[in-house]
Order: C-alpha cells, then sequence, then structure tokens
C-alpha cells in the first residue's frame, strides 16, 4: 500500500553538483507517501461524486477516473483534508500499518 | 541553583534575569524556543515584562528601537533569514545608539534552505554597530546576557550573544543559573540620559547633514573602543560575583604552545579536545576561542599569536571572494607587527557540517607541514 | 566519558526520554550534554537523541558516532535499521521488547539487555493502548543498567520535567528500574 522508500539522490562531489540549487530535474521519483502515518479511504457506497476531495486535496493525491475519485498512494502525505472537506463524510483516515 | 537547559533557553533565562522589561520578537527555527519561554514567563508573571507580537523581524527590531529609545530595557532574539530581514534595523539600532541585546543562533543563510550551523548570519552584520559575543556553552549564554546589558547601556551600543544552531540552541547542559538578587546587584535598572518622552521633546535620528554625520559615527567608533577594557572590567566583576570570569577570549594551553587554533563557537570548544589529544602525541598545541568579535579585541589576540609559533584560523563561515571573515581579521590585527606567527585560514563546518577532533587533527597536520599558507581557502571536509 | 545513543519514533518521548536522564544524572553533580538528531521531524519516523556523561565539563560538541551503549524505544527500529552502527564493541544495547535477549541477532556481539516498557507503561495507564508513553520506563531501566544515576534523582527529574500524570511516570520507572 505505502511506498517502502522514497528515493534518494546523493551527490558523491562538488563537480557533480549543479551551479543552481536545484532539484535534478523533476521530482516525481520522491513519492512522498512513504511519509504517511495515515491514509484515506473512500467508501463509494457513501460517496456522491461531488469532487471536493480532489478540488481541496494539496498535493494533488485525487484523481477523479470514470467520475469516481482514486487516491493515489505514491504520493498521498496523508494530511487529512478530503476527510475532512467531503460533506457525504464517506472518506475514513485509517493508520499504516509500519 | 543548577538546572539542565536548551541553549535557547540560557537565552530566555539571561533575559529573565536581566530583567527585560519589552521583548518582540517573530519565531525562527532554531530559535522559537526563546521565545516560547519568554512568553510563558511573561503570562505567569516570573517576567514583567511587555511582548510585542509582530509579523516579521524587521518590524520586531523596529519594535525594539521604539521601546529602548522609550528608555525600556529591549530584548530579542532571531536567527539566519530573519537577521537578514531585519538588516536595515539594525543598522538603525547602532547607528542610533539603542542598546538592545538580542540574542542569535547561528544558522545557515538559504538558499540552499538550511537549519543548521554556521556564522554567515551574524558576520554579515558586522558592519552595522553591533556588538558580537559568540559563545560556547549554555552557562556563556546566560551569563553572558546579563554581562551585554551591562556593556551595552553603559556605551549605548546594542549586543548580539551568539551561539550555534542545535549544537547549542537545542543541546541540554548544566546551568547554574546565577541568583536574581546578585544579578539586581551587577545590573542595575536601565536609566538612559536621554529618551523619547513628551516630558522632554525630542525628534530622533532625522536628517543629518554631511557637517554632523561623521562626528555622530566618530563617537560611535570611539566608545566601542572603550568596549573591549568594559568587557574585561565588568567580566571580572562578574567573576568576582558568580565565579565565573567574562572575557575578551578564551586561550586554552597557549602559553608555551608551538601551534594554536583560532576558533570560536562551540568549535571552539571542540578545539579543546583536540587540543589534549594532540599534547598526547608530543604536539604543543593551544587553541585561542575569540568570544568577542565586535569590538575586534586587538591587543588580546596580539599577546597570544606573539608567542606562539604558528596558527591555523578555523572559519565556520566564508565571505565569498575574500575567505574566512576570522581568518580575514586576525590577519589584520597582526599585520605589520613584529614577531607575530605565519596564520593559515581553513573553512570547516558549512551548512551544519560536523566539525569534529578529527577535522582539528586534520587541520593541524596541514597547517604543520607547510612553513606558510599556501593558498587563500583550505577547505575541511569538502567532497571536491 | 560515556556515550549513548536513543533510538525511538517521532511522538514516543525519545527526547524527553534523553532530557529526564540528563536531568537525573546532573543531579548526581555530574556533567551531562544531551541534544536530538536534528532533521525533518514527523510522528512516526525515526528519532535519534544522544547523551554524553562525564566528571568534568564535557567540551566536545560534535555529534556521538560511537556510542558506548544504545537504548531502543520502539523494537520496530531494530528491522527497520542498524541499530548497532558505531556501538562500540561490547557495549550494552537496552531494547523496549517482550523478546529475550538472545532473540536478537546482534546478541553475543553486544551485551543485550531488554525490558518490557510497553507493557509497564499500558499497567500504569500512560498513554494509550495503541500509543503507550514508554519513556518513564525506559529511563528507569536504563538507569538501573548503566548505573546512570539513584532512583530519588530519576523520580526528581521526572516530577520536574513531565507535565501530566508524574507520580504514575514515576511508579513505571521505578517498577522498570527495580525489574532491570
Amino acid at each position: 500500500m505505502r511506498p517502502k522508500k522514497a528515493k534518494k539522490i546523493v551527490f558523491k562531489s562538488a563537480e557533480e553538483m549543479p551551479v543552481m540549487i536545484c532539484s535534478v530535474g523533476h521530482q516525481t521519483h520522491n513519492l512522498t507517501g512513504a511519509w504517511r502515518n495515515i491514509r484515506p479511504e473512500i467508501d463509494r457506497s457513501k460517496c456522491i461524486k461531488c469532487g471536493i476531495c480532489w478540488k481541496f486535496c494539496p498535493e494533488p493525491s485525487i484523481e477523479v477516473v470514470d467520475e469516481w475519485p482514486v487516491v493515489d498512494y505514491d504520493y498521498c502525505k496523508g494530511c487529512g483534508i478530503c476527510a475532512e472537506e467531503c460533506p457525504a463524510k464517506c472518506i475514513v483516515m485509517v493508520e499504516e500499518q509500519r | 541553583m543548577k538546572k539542565v537547559m536548551m541553549g535557547n533557553h540560557a537565552l530566555s533565562y539571561g533575559a529573565m534575569l536581566s530583567r527585560a522589561q519589552v521583548i518582540s520578537a517573530y519565531p525562527i527555527t532554531p530559535q522559537t524556543q526563546v521565545v516560547e519561554l519568554l512568553s510563558e514567563m511573561c503570562s505567569d508573571g516570573t517576567l514583567n515584562a511587555q511582548f510585542i507580537k509582530v509579523e516579521s523581524e524587521h518590524s520586531a527590531m523596529a519594535s525594539c528601537i521604539g521601546a529602548s529609545v522609550a528608555g525600556a530595557r529591549t530584548f530579542t532574539a532571531t536567527s539566519s533569514q530573519g537577521l537578514a530581514l531585519m538588516h536595515e534595523m539594525l543598522h538603525w539600532a547602532g547607528g542610533g545608539r539603542h542598546p538592545i541585546v538580542m540574542g542569535n543562533v547561528n544558522r545557515s543563510m538559504a538558499p540552499g534552505w538550511s537549519i543548521w550551523a554556521d556564522q554567515n548570519d551574524s558576520l554579515s552584520q558586522r558592519d552595522t554597530g553591533w556588538m558580537q559575543f559568540y559563545c560556547a556553552s549554555n552557562q556563556e549564554v546566560v551569563d553572558t546576557v546579563i554581562q551585554a546589558f551591562k556593556v551595552a547601556e553603559a556605551l549605548m551600543i546594542p549586543a548580539m550573544v551568539i551561539l550555534d544552531a542545535f549544537a547549542l540552541s537545542h543541546t541540554y547542559e548544566v546551568v547554574d543559573v546565577p541568583d536574581q538578587g546578585l544579578v539586581d546587584k551587577y545590573l542595575p535598572p536601565f536609566k538612559p540620559a536621554i529618551k523619547l518622552t513628551p516630558a522632554d521633546p525630542r525628534a530622533f535620528g532625522g536628517l543629518t547633514g554631511a557637517e554632523h554625520y561623521m562626528e555622530l559615527r566618530y563617537k560611535l567608533e570611539t566608545d566601542m573602543e572603550k568596549a573591549p577594557a568594559l568587557i574585561e572590567e565588568t567580566g571580572r566583576e562578574f567573576g568576582k560575583i558568580f565565579g565565573r570570569d567574562l572575557g575578551l577570549v578564551d586561550p586554552y594551553r597557549c602559553d608555551d604552545a608551538d601551534f594554536i587554533f583560532v576558533t570560536s563557537g562551540t568549535a571552539g570548544f571542540t578545539a579543546r579536545v583536540a587540543v589534549d589529544e594532540l599534547r598526547k602525541s608530543g604536539v604543543k598545541a593551544g587553541n585561542l576561542r575569540i568570544k568577542v568579535f565586535r569590538p575586534f579585541p586587538f591587543e588580546r589576540v596580539r599577546e597570544v599569536l606573539g608567542k606562539v609559533k604558528k596558527a591555523a584560523v578555523v572559519d565556520r563561515n566564508c565571505s565569498y571572494g575574500a575567505g574566512g571573515i576570522f581568518y580575514q581579521e586576525v590577519k589584520s590585527a597582526i599585520y605589520g607587527r613584529p614577531g607575530m606567527p605565519p596564520l593559515i585560514g581553513y573553512i570547516a563546518g558549512l551548512g551544519g557540517r560536523d566539525i569534529t577532533t578529527d577535522s582539528f587533527k586534520e587541520i593541524a597536520a596541514d597547517a604543520m607541514a607547510k612553513d606558510r599558507a599556501e593558498e587563500e581557502i583550505v577547505w575541511i571536509g569538502v567532497k571536491k | 566519558m560515556v556515550e549513548i545513543r536513543f533510538h525511538g519514533r517521532g511522538g514516543q518521548g525519545t527526547v524527553v526520554a534523553s532530557k529526564i536522564l540528563a536531568d537525573a544524572i546532573a543531579k548526581e553533580d555530574k556533567w551531562v550534554q544531551a541534544y536530538p538528531e536534528f532533521g525533518v521531524e514527523r510522528r512516526g519516523s525515526p528519532v535519534v537523541a544522544f547523551i554524553r556523561i562525564d566528571d568534568k565539563q564535557i567540551y566536545d560538541k560534535s555529534r556521538i558516532y560511537t556510542p558506548d551503549h544504545v537504548v531502543v524505544v520502539d523494537p520496530t527500529l531494530v528491522e527497520a535499521i542498524d541499530i548497532t552502527e558505531g556501538l562500540k564493541p561490547g557495549g550494552t544495547i537496552i531494547i523496549n521488547s517482550d523478546r529475550r535477549p538472545e532473540d536478537f541477532p546482534f546478541h553475543g556481539k553486544f551485551k543485550v539487555r531488554t525490558i518490557d516498557a510497553t507493557a509497564i507503561a499500558v499497567k500504569h495507564k500512560l498513554g494509550s493502548l495503541a500509543t503507550p508513553i514508554v519513556n518513564t520506563a525506559i529511563a528507569g531501566a536504563v538507569t538501573k543498567i548503566l548505573g546512570l544515576a539513584r532512583l530519588e534523582s530519576l523520580a526528581a527529574a521526572i516530577r520536574d520535567g513531565v507535565p501530566i500524570k508524574a507520580e504514575d511516570n514515576v511508579k513505571a520507572a521505578t517498577e522498570a528500574y527495580e525489574m532491570a
């Protein structure tokens, strides 16, 4: 469920580093889902497909697929905002197994 | 009374024992505990001070200046980005002669965004007319805040009490908390001759033409030049009351040393451990820890250096384009004077990279193999 | 000089444990230095704390790389990271666990002692069943096993440093101290 470890890039020397203090290209390899302690679980039997969870997710880690909200657990950091904002109260935050 | 506390709380205790009357500060890692404890002390009555909440460090220093000129003993604390944000106001406090005491936690300047220790933040402010005290233990932090108020108010010059991020700010050490009654005897209330009051209306810091500005700055510099003697005198007085002298420099095993490190901050204490180990292996090593950087302690530095054969200055900072800052200033302190040793400059520990006894031994080996500096900077621990 | 490293997870009170121990040690008139490893912290991620103890003033302000002893507050860390890294040969590892010392892979290479601090914490209703507050029980065991301080000093340090349920925490520490 939860990515084991976010991939880490380590530079071995100053020479290898870019001149500007920036990331090495895009950051999609950084699987922030590994940071999570709790994860959102969406109960489709109660979901009204309003899209509010998708709108409020700050990451964004919720996509809309065939009108249903789908959590991307590779990146979801477990902030709980979706559960808080859901008007149908169909999202529950569940403890991650360590 | 002995108490285990972190360096940040040592700053708070210093301000509390000094009976600071106005505190205005903005939080920033790794300083937040200073202000948290002070606001607890204000709310439970341990400290009878006004706490002014502000939205930025620039406003914090502006509030402090206002409070100080109105006659209040004023304290604040910040670090790194926050210190940089108040830069304009630091000049105002220095040039305006407002004896504010500020705790600064030495934290690296971004980018890269770093919360760990180095000295560029405070050293970048060395021209603003503030005294700068660099501490190596939490005991020194409490004691120095108290002494700083005494010297600052006597000379009407603000003072920074500086401690390394995490190595001191978040490290718990045993502190002998000075007795309030004894502190009151050492540090009387702040009674400035001139202050902002309707009873004696004045304008402060206004338009000053070329016919007056230079004299005002001459007065600041000449008063700053009284500081070394006053720091030593008030330091001896502190020693008589509390058993701990507070001076300009802390020389360790320098009297019969061939080779010494010149250091500051917590690295200046780790250097002692390296000195002891080097001595065991037959090297007559010593360490000169510079405690007060502004005003620069010219006489004491020359006194110690004049007796040794070589010195390695270790900077936890860099002035890009000119090298380590303590190195530059120590070099200029001894320039042209007979009997001075060759100096070699090292930079270590930027961005919180650890400075260990092994780092010091590497420095000693490098320095002792050279007759004189071969380059402007020798970098320690850098993966080139 | 003795150097000790603590391993825990954020939110378990590992840093508070090191602070309480520092307090207790200071009451024995020794010099002590305690600090957490500084990084990005969040509940559940591994944290490390350190203590140095000596009879004279401690001047070394660098990090601890070769501790004399290691304390593990959360046993799941034994699988997650190498808790023995840098530990001096013959050093003692104290683990919060209901397993026996022989059950751990590094038993034999190092001295291993276990204390079921979780059970003690639960018994004294410290924290919740899901997250029991084990730090004072651990402090009790560590104090006894490593001979850091007298029980009275530890009890006084707990009363000074623990914001709620101080007496229950003292009881937990005392039970662990006596069991260790």
